[in-house]
């Protein structure tokens, strides 16, 4: 066996359970490289995020604060983290962190810690409440989507939209309402729980389709993956799906790269109506959930994006291989509670 | 007649449409003649293959053989025809 380069990742989003985040499968994908050996820091929220109890993954975890105490806490954290493990990149891959992770970029590299991240200016760009403008300036198809500020707006929802609409929350979160009481009932709660604008959004009936990628910064596409949901749960993840082979969906993922210049692992979500369109729903700034799946198609875009992180350059991928699918599973993991315990108590497991 | 270029046929009988994500099931003389067009068969030597080795009335045959050829148009299974 060659002689691996060993580096110390740390990677967020280790929640692998009904509303699963993306870390548990980039680092599934990077413990498949065959270039580096790689010790693997867990940074969670929360003390029952299980990638922090699966130790043949994750070699320890660390508690870290959470987004909304902004980025500061998180750079005194990530510094004392990085004083005992000496970090060379962090993936963070929660939507809600990735600005505070922005911010502190520049710091983290002065300590010698890699990120490889969209700009603040990118994100905003393509977040929820600008993707239509965005799509619209761009010749890209996507839902008729409206913001709301106030309730009162809904009442004269009807002279615009049809219904069913998909109400969303501005970051998370997303119901089919109806008719205009939905629509009120959802505005309230999810303006709640995750503030203005609420998004309205034209209901599209059609196949849902995502794709993985990774962008180099410099408008150029590394790697695209897509794959279609064949099973989605009541919550609306995805929990089997299909690598699809249509070189359409790569060319758009190559478009939106060079459009953006898209520096990063991203999901983009797609619906192919009957007439065969495809409309851009959302795009999410980090990797999917899935992105083992990709991997397994023969493009591990997390161990690319180290090699662009840490080397500056990586070949693209230009061929994988369709017809992978995955199946999620529930399975318990047998724990300890002296664990949970010490997670719990000192923040280090 | 022709295959779309992203369908796989597997041995158990089952199509995966890899630019869609649809799977068919198919029975074993659908399958039989998808593998005759993927051979390159025209219909007609398609029709004489069934006729020689089954035993079926000619005009039926040719019915469903045609439904059957609409079907997989339908589901988008054939290159379009010039």
């Amino acid at each position: 066996m060659k002689n691996r380069k060993e580096l110390t990742i740390a990677v967020t989003a280790l929640n692998a359970h009904d509303n699963p985040g993306p870390g548990v499968g980039v680092i599934r994908s990077l413990r498949d490289s065959s270039d580096f050996k790689f010790k693997i820091i867990g940074l969670s929220y929360e003390t029952m995020e299980p990638g922090a109890y699966l130790h043949d993954l994750v070699d320890i975890t660390y508690q870290v604060p959470y987004p909304s105490a902004g980025s500061e806490p998180l750079l005194e954290r990530l510094l004392y983290i990085n004083s005992i493990e000496k970090m060379d990149l962090i993936i963070p891959n929660f939507d809600a962190e990735l600005r505070n992770y922005i911010k502190i970029s520049s710091s983290l590299e002065q300590h010698g810690i890699k990120t490889f991240l969209p700009s603040i200016d990118m994100l905003t760009k393509l977040d929820k409440t600008n993707l239509y403008e965005f799509c619209r300036e761009n010749n890209m198809l996507t839902p008729k989507t409206l913001l709301l500020n106030s309730i009162e707006k809904i009442d004269t929802l009807d002279e615009e939209f049809d219904f069913p609409v998909y109400v969303k929350g501005t970051f998370y979160e997303a119901y089919k309402a109806l008719n205009k009481d939905q629509v009120k009932t959802y505005f309230a709660k999810l303006s709640a729980k995750w503030g203005l604008p609420v998004l309205i959004q034209e209901s599209i009936e059609g196949i849902e389709i995502n794709i993985a990628g990774l962008g180099d910064g410099n408008g150029g596409t590394i790697g695209a993956i897509p794959l279609r949901k064949l099973y989605i749960t009541d919550r609306g993840k995805g929990w089997s799906g299909v690598v699809l082979s249509d070189p359409t969906l790569i060319e758009i993922t190559k478009r939106f790269i060079s459009t953006t210049n898209w520096r990063g692992g991203f999901e983009l979500e797609y619906v192919r109506t009957s007439d065969d369109k495809l409309m851009l729903l959302e795009i999410n700034p980090r990797f999917p959930a899935w992105i083992y799946a990709a991997t397994a198609a023969g493009q591990n875009m997390p161990e690319a994006l180290v090699k662009l992180a840490i080397n500056n350059s990586t070949t693209p991928y230009e061929k994988y291989q369709d017809g992978k699918m995955f199946i999620r599973y529930a399975w318990e993991l047998i724990t300890d509670i002296s664990e949970f315990q010490k997670f719990s108590t000192q923040g280090v497991l | 007649m022709k295959i779309k270029k992203h369908i796989a046929i597997s041995d158990s009988g089952v199509i995966f449409n890899g630019a869609t994500g649809d799977s068919f099931s198919l029975n074993p003389i659908a399958g039989e003649i998808i593998n005759l067009i993927k051979a390159d068969q025209s219909e007609d030597q398609i029709k004489h293959v069934i006729m020689d080795k089954y035993d079926v009335d000619a005009e039926r045959m040719e019915g469903d053989l045609y439904d059957f050829f609409s079907h997989l148009r339908q589901l988008n299974l054939l290159e379009s025809e010039e």
